[in-house]
């Protein structure tokens, strides 16, 4: 795969085709499985999504530790300014696959278990107010897949090596690349909607309480879905971010490399250190143990 | 090299990557090396698997792929009532593994009859996982292939022989790699194949005296 989106980006100009379809024909040309093996393969991942956001919604989930659940059912019943727009169904689906993956549900890792809820969020929140075929849909979980492969070879997809940006901050770059993907965008302005997302992620911490992917992972997977919305309408809006996407991702890396090892999934600083934080982490894994 | 199919996947029951799904790899493959349903097993967690792991179900996953469930399977939930139910005894506890290994790593010992193997595996992220030592030997297995395992003496042309029966039978080696503990003893060989080991390989080679153990291993990544 790619290790440079704007060399994927020249390319697929080039070609007079999709980021998505760039990535199916690239992933095929390396070899290892025939078109056919790709998108059925694609097509489960989608399949999985979709039950996931299903038994999230509902609301009788709890997490293991017992601290999340429940709030995607909230999210499914609006009532703010944005109720009943795409905005709201991003988040309730964002927050129910993460709600499903607290509870030893089954999910896809996209990139990770932890950043699972922004790429299901995000396109199948958009595809619940348009109608767009799995045909397209596959195709926008190809473009993902192409910007989490430049993210892990430039950067990283770990919270351990990289904070939250790495985790749920190329999972929001992923989603707005594959937003762009299935709303018909252009490769360039896939690459500007990841850059546009990516840098309002930068510097994001990894910060669980008691180090379990509960709070406030599940709340920034909702998060990282409206960030990727932000980087889409601004990018289909026409605005170009100035900082190539490339460079916006080495950034992500650099910051990542430089962190305190406090804020990378160690539990040790962040909101996993506050008073509150230190409190319920305690009381639930005392009563895991019980268990 | 980078698949899209590694960011757009696994497909696997939550919480972690690392501490859920690469924790049940790190269970099948120890049940692999028993050849099946062990009896039982001793699970030791070190590092940040014995810190968050009850919490992120590590030891139901370990418990689950002890019992054969791969990590996509909603079985896992339950891993530890049904290797009860199965008569599958599981002691867990907390430790501090020598030589600075990764923080998310478990040492499992199974038996199963007269059997006994002990295996030590790391769990990298992403749900990959590299198996680090099997009984005492170091080796360096992903999993990601049919893997075959063999402790063999320590004597010339073990290697040829084994190669042999196996392009015989049409299997072929991707990867190898041969360590011991001390020269003129007992060396370790790990096979990793494109297809599961033939049973007509698997057969010849039980009858070369050297080999002392062999194991056929289904891929568990």
């Amino acid at each position: 795969m790619y290790d440079s989106l704007n060399e994927a980006v020249t390319q697929a100009q080039a070609d007079g085709i999709s980021l998505g379809e760039l990535a199916l024909r690239t992933e095929v040309a390396e070899g290892l499985r025939s078109r056919e093996e790709v998108q059925s393969a694609l097509q489960r991942a989608l399949d999985v999504m979709r039950s996931a956001v299903a038994r999230g919604l509902p609301g009788d989930l709890r997490s293991v530790s017992g601290l999340v659940g429940g709030d995607a059912a909230k999210m499914s019943k609006p009532v703010g300014p944005l109720a009943g727009t795409v905005f709201t169904e991003v988040l309730a689906a964002a927050l129910a696959v993460q709600e499903v993956n607290a509870a030893m549900g089954v999910i896809v890792a996209a990139p990770t278990a932890g950043g699972a809820g922004v790429l299901p969020g995000v396109l199948l929140g958009l595809s619940k107010r348009n109608s767009i075929s799995d045909e397209k849909l596959i195709h926008g979980l190809a473009a993902a897949g192409l910007v989490g492969a430049v993210v892990a070879v430039r950067a990283s997809l770990s919270g351990a090596e990289g904070g939250c940006q790495a985790e749920t901050g190329a999972a929001a770059g992923m989603a707005a690349a594959a937003g762009i993907e299935i709303l018909g965008g252009t490769p360039e302005e896939a690459s500007h909607a990841v850059a546009l997302t990516m840098q309002g992620t930068l510097g994001l911490v990894c910060d669980p309480l008691g180090g379990l992917v509960e709070i406030p992972c599940v709340f920034r997977n909702a998060t990282g879905g409206a960030l990727a919305l932000a980087g889409i309408e601004m990018a289909l809006a026409g605005i170009r971010f100035p900082i190539p996407v490339d460079e916006v991702i080495d950034t992500m890396g650099e910051i990542g490399r430089t962190m305190d090892v406090r804020y990378r999934e160690t539990a040790g600083g962040g909101l996993a250190a506050t008073p509150t934080g230190r409190r319920l982490a305690k009381e639930r894994l005392v009563q895991i143990r019980k268990k | 090299m980078v698949s899209l199919l590694d960011i757009i996947g696994p497909v696997m029951v939550g919480p972690s990557s690392s501490h859920t799904a690469g924790a049940c790899r790190i269970g099948l493959f120890a049940r692999g090396l028993v050849g099946g349903q062990p009896d039982s097993a001793k699970v030791e967690l070190h590092g940040s698997f014995a810190r968050t792991g009850q919490g992120h179900g590590t030891d139901r996953a370990i418990a689950g792929g002890l019992m054969g469930f791969f990590p996509d399977d909603e079985r896992l939930r339950h891993s530890l009532e049904l290797a009860e139910q199965a008569g599958l005894a599981i002691a867990f506890s907390n430790t501090k593994l020598r030589g600075d290994p990764h923080p998310n790593t478990a040492r499992i010992t199974v038996t199963r009859d007269k059997q006994e193997a002990v295996v030590v595996g790391s769990s990298l992220g992403a749900g990959r996982v590299l198996i680090t030592s099997i009984d005492g030997f170091p080796v360096e297995v992903t999993g990601a292939y049919p893997t075959l395992v063999f402790v063999a003496h320590d004597e010339p042309g073990i290697v040829a022989a084994v190669s042999t029966l196996l392009a015989r039978e049409g299997d072929n080696i991707a990867t190898m790699r041969v360590s011991r503990r001390a020269k003129g003893g007992q060396a370790i060989h790990i096979y990793e194949l494109d297809a599961p080991a033939s049973a007509g390989a698997l057969d010849a080679m039980r009858a070369v005296p050297a080999i002392v153990m062999l194991r056929s291993i289904q891929r568990v990544a």
